[in-house]
Order: C-alpha cells, then structure tokens, then sequence
C-alpha cells in the first residue's frame, strides 16, 4: 500500500551549508495493509526522517514515496488533504504536540472544521467520543481539561483517538511510548495491534527492539540512513546476520537473561554456522562440489604416520 | 554499611499544601553495592537522590537521618552539606549532558569546579588524564567546549567529573535514559567498572528501565507514590517479585521473544494518586487487584525472608498468623 523506491535525504549543513549530510539513503520497503512495520535504528539512523518524509513534512532528495499508486509529492490541494484523510502521524513527546494555551481537546475540533465542515455539531461530539472510547478514555474524563491536566499516557491516546477520528488507513508512530511510563506503555502499545486487527497499517519507529518484537509483523534496520537488514521479525531476532543487528541485539538489556550470555550465545551461534571446514574461507582449492563447506573433514592417514583434514587432498592433490 | 537511610520523609511546599513526595523511607546501602532505584515517574526516586544531596526548597526536609559511613549527613543543612556534596557523596544528574558549562571550555569548567572545592588542581590532573583515558576519551576534550562532543561524550565526561574525588556513594539518576542501546550499555558497564575500581564505594542508579537494573545491580528498590514498595536482591526482584505492583510492573514489560499475538501484555489500569492529598493506607490500593479490607492501614515494610523487604499485608499479615 505505501511503497517507499530509493527514497534519499539529503542535508545541507555547515554555516553556508556547504556540505551535504545524507540522512537517508536509498531506503526502500513498503508496507501493506493491515501491517507494522518496525525501524529500528539508533539516533541519528534517519528514522524519524523517514517518517516526516512520508508524512510530506519534509520533503525527499530523490526517489519516490507512493500511497496507493500515487506519487505522494506529487499531491497538491484537495489531493494533499485527502491524502493527510488517509494518512497520519503521531509523535515522540506528546506534552510538546498540544498548545498549552488551548484545551486539549481543540485538536478534535480542528480535525472537525478542516475536514467535516458539513457534520452537524452534535453528530461530531458523538464521533469524538466514540474514538476515545476506541482508544480506552473515558470522555468524561479527558474532555474540556488542558494538557497540564491530562498524563502523557493519556495526550497520546488523545493524539491517536484525533487520527482515528479521519478513518485513517495509515500510522506513522514516531517513539510514541518511550516518553510513557512503564505501567502505560503496553497499553499504548496494544492499542496499537487492536487497530491493526481492524486494518490499519503501521510504521512503528523505535530504537527498543523487544517492542519492535511485540508489535511487528516485519522489521527494518537502519544504520546511517541506510538498511542494513530487513525482513521478518521472527527470523531476523532469531537469527540476525548483519554484525551491527547483532550488535544491536547483544545490547538490549533484558529481563531474563544478562548481557554475558546473550554475547556467548552469539558466539555460539556464529561458531555453529561454520560447520564445515575451519579453513573453507581461505582455501583456494575448496568450493568445488560445496562439501566442505557443509562438513567437516576428519582426520585421515594419507600415508604412513602423516594425517591430514581435508576432504580434497587424499583424492586428487596437486 | 556505606548508607543508611532512617524514617526519611521530604515534602515539597506548595501553595496548596504538601506535597508528600517522600514518607518513611528506610533502606540501605552496603559497601560495593549498587543498588537501582526504580518507580514509576513522580513516584519520589529523583526527590530522594536529591533530598540526600542538595535539599532546596520547595523541598522541605520533615523527619529521618541519614548517615554515611556511619557519621551523620546533615540533609537538612545546606550550607553544612558543602563538606560531604562532591567529596563524599555525589550525584550524576538527570539529562548530565546538559549539566556542563556551554560557555565554557570543558578543562577550565574543571579547573574552577575543583578550585571552588579548595581541591589542589596539579596533583588531581594526572589522575583526571587517567580516568579520561579509562572510559576512552582522548585529553583533547579538556580543551573543547561542550557543544563539540556528542551525548554520551558528555554523559562520560560527567561521570569521571562526579566520581573524581572517590565519593562514598554516587548516585546516577536516569543515565542511561535518552542514550541508544549501544551506548547505554557501555555506561551502564561503566559504572559496574567505576565501582569494581573503587573510584565509588557504592552506587545508587535511579532509572525507571528494570532491565537495566538487571543487567548491573545488586539489588533493586522499587517505589511507589513517594513510599518504598519492595526491596531485594535483583534475582529475588525480578523473577520472584512479593509486592503486588513490583508484580504488574514486571508483567507488563515487553520482552524479547514475546510477540503480542501470543501474548497480550496487560498494563496498570489507573494511575498513581495525587500526594497533595495522598490516600490513607497503603498508596497502591485503589490500583490493587488483591487488596484487603486491612489495606485501608498503611502496610509496615518488613523483611519477609533475609534481604528482602516488602510493604504490603498479604506478606506481613501471613507472616504474623504462621
């Protein structure tokens, strides 16, 4: 459904911005519907570019971001507000998404007046409270207060309950939890997988990998702008192969198992996948049927007290 | 015992009333333990760190002790407190990147820091060059201003700054927070090194990530809306947790290997109570899916088996009948 091709950003920094940064570089994947996606990346990997460049909030260097076909860069007036009908973003800090001069709930109103001037007022209030019901608020509860009165917990669901309100058919989720507390979190985040059980997909942006391991169907790893690894959750936790995925992985800190042993696992691991001949890499005379790619030679007697392991050099040495 | 904490109870003043951010806290801290401090936000984790360091107004010392290597820390006194702060007791602060002097260039930042402390500068340099060397950062960042390193640069530049005069205790509070997996572990092991070194004698990290603590704590205290909930050893903490909310907390975290259609997490419903005007008995109740009618009291924090404390009266009450 959404479909990014070699999309690239490209900044200009330095005082005269003389110098380029490339923040994004050739990055493509898509998304389907009724999918998340996670990328995952450190700070500073063009993960968040990424969203603002789907999001049409910052505009792309090259390649193209298509929705449903269509070139989204492309869109301008009534196209561009329909589009934003369909696709929406939420952010990492919610405090800093409300203006706190205004009641929290203003967004709602806004949402009504830019997007369904012709529904009668009362319809309206009955849509906004049905959405925040969708998002576990009770509207008793959270309408007609300022920010300051509401949790961060809650403003987020706010902020997903005003994208709910537009029958969107995609997410961007920048960091949305990591500003929650830890007894919040999961609710936030299970909000999310409810809505993608009715069909909404998801572009679930994070740096903690045991979340992108809850919620996605598919990961994307981001290293410097560029995907270093991509495909299905499952397999690349449980078996990444790029050295920075592992890297990655070796660092979470987890609950059931300390760092030490993640590290030894992984070396197990890698020990495991060369099972075939310990000098297979180097030798210039393996590859030719692959099997001592796959199996280890024994150590045989080539002739009378001199062994050797290696599956070539007893048949036919040069 | 580094750190003993008696009966400490910090308010904070507002035009309201109290705010009663801190009641009755006792715990403490062995030599060469690191202790984590973990809660939720605005349960009283940082107002602890900072009641034992720097206690300001509007917060208002009420009642407790404190003693440090068994000589009593005057918390309430803060002119006194110059003695012990950044000698004997010192603090790696919430966001430490923005903790160093942007005008300044970070050699002369420390220079006048242990000037103002009455601290010979020549004879401390050669080991400030060394601890540099020790957590990987070249001398040239002494000649640089702050806005030239990057976060965990500035992160580690704190850390060897706050630990420098060999504190008996260091308290880190939410460190590792706004840092990337990678770089949060090479500072969480850091500290793990900084105590193995003796640079600190114990270690108090406040954090709200339990998985953290995992990897580097001896021991975990848990808060909850300014009381103490449970205190343990980490093993005991996070994989036999006593404490109702110590339980729902560690229910609700995400792991690795955990996929939602197999499992579906479950949060906390509600949220922690206002401590303007906090609940009688115990804080957790309303939030409670065990509560007792005895939970109208508030529950005393005893030692259920050795080591580990827990305030809640399904543990203390089953301990009195047997």
């Amino acid at each position: 459904m959404l479909k990014l091709d070699e999309v690239s950003k490209v900044y200009k920094v330095g005082t005269f911005g003389g110098r380029a940064l490339r923040a994004v570089q050739d990055v493509s994947f898509d998304v389907q519907d009724g999918e998340v996606v996670s990328l995952i990346g450190e700070s500073g990997s063009g993960k968040s570019t990424i969203g603002k460049m789907i999001l049409r909030l910052i505009s792309t260097s090259s390649g193209v971001i298509s929705f449903d076909g269509v070139d989204v860069s492309s869109l301008r007036g009534g196209a561009r507000k329909e589009y934003y009908r369909k696709v929406q973003g939420v952010f990492q800090d919610p405090f800093s998404s409300f203006n706190p001069i205004f009641k929290a709930d203003r967004v709602f109103r806004i949402v009504g007046q830019q997007f369904f001037p012709e529904t009668a007022a009362r319809k309206w209030d009955e849509k906004v409270e049905s959405s925040l019901h969708a998002v576990g608020l009770n509207p008793e509860h959270v309408l007609d207060k300022f920010p300051h009165q509401l949790s961060g917990g809650q403003l987020q669901r706010f902020l997903i309950a005003r994208a709910l309100l537009l029958d969107i058919r995609f997410l961007v989720a920048d960091e949305i939890i990591s500003m929650l507390d830890a007894s919040t979190r999961i609710d936030v985040l299970n909000l999310l997988a409810d809505l993608k059980a009715r069909g909404l997909s998801v572009l679930f942006i994070t740096h903690d990998l045991s979340l992108g391991y809850y919620i996605s169907e598919r990961a994307v790893i981001l290293y410097q702008g560029s995907v270093v690894e991509m495909g299905s959750t499952e397999r690349i936790y449980d078996n990444p192969l790029h050295p920075y995925t592992r890297m990655l992985m070796a660092s979470v800190p987890r609950l059931d198992k300390k760092w030490e042993q993640v590290e030894s696992e992984l070396r197990t691991r890698r020990n495991e996948l060369s099972t075939g001949c310990v000098y297979y890499s180097r030798c210039g005379m393996a590859g030719k049927d692959g099997g001592c790619r796959t199996e280890k030679p024994a150590l045989i007697e080539v002739e009378s007290d001199h062994f050797v392991a290696c599956g070539c050099c007893d048949q036919e040495c040069p | 015992m580094s750190l003993q904490v008696d009966d400490l109870t910090l308010y904070y003043q507002t035009l309201h009333g109290d705010v009663k951010a801190l009641e009755g806290a006792t715990f403490s801290v062995a030599d060469g333990e690191i202790m984590g401090l973990a809660g939720e936000s605005g349960c009283g984790k940082s107002t602890l760190a900072n009641g034992l360091i720097l206690l300001k107004p509007p917060m208002r010392f009420v009642h407790g002790s404190v003693r440090l290597d068994d000589e009593e820390l005057p918390v309430w006194d803060t002119d006194r407190m110059d003695a012990f702060r950044f000698r004997r007791i010192s603090i790696v602060p919430q966001y430490a990147m923005n903790a160093l002097n942007p005008t300044r260039k970070i050699g002369k930042m420390t220079v006048e820091l242990l000037r103002s402390r009455k601290v010979d500068v020549r004879s401390t340099l050669p080991e400030l060059e060394r601890r540099l060397d020790l957590v990987g950062l070249s001398h040239e960042v002494l000649g640089m201003y702050p806005i030239e390193l990057s976060g965990g640069m500035k992160q580690r530049m704190v850390m060897v700054l706050s630990t420098l005069l060999d504190p008996s205790l260091l308290m880190a509070d939410e460190i590792t927070s706004a840092l990337d997996v990678s770089t949060q572990k090479a500072v969480a092991r850091m500290l793990v090194e900084f105590r193995d070194r003796r640079f600190v004698k114990s270690l108090m990290v406040i954090t709200h990530d339990l998985s953290i603590l995992n990897q580097i704590a001896d021991s975990i205290l848990i808060m909850y809306a300014g009381r103490l909930a449970e205190k343990g050893s980490t093993d005991r903490i996070i994989n036999a947790p006593r404490h109702p909310y110590t339980r729902l907390l560690i229910a609700s975290l995400p792991k690795v290997g955990v996929r939602h259609r197999q499992t579906r997490l479950t949060g906390i419903p509600g949220s922690p109570p206002f401590l303007l005007h906090p609940p009688v008995g115990c804080r957790f109740r309303e939030r409670c899916p065990a509560a007792l009618p005895e939970c109208g009291e508030e529950p005393p924090f005893v030692e259920i088996e050795k080591g580990h404390y827990v305030a809640c009266w399904r543990e203390s009450g089953t301990d009195a009948e047997a």
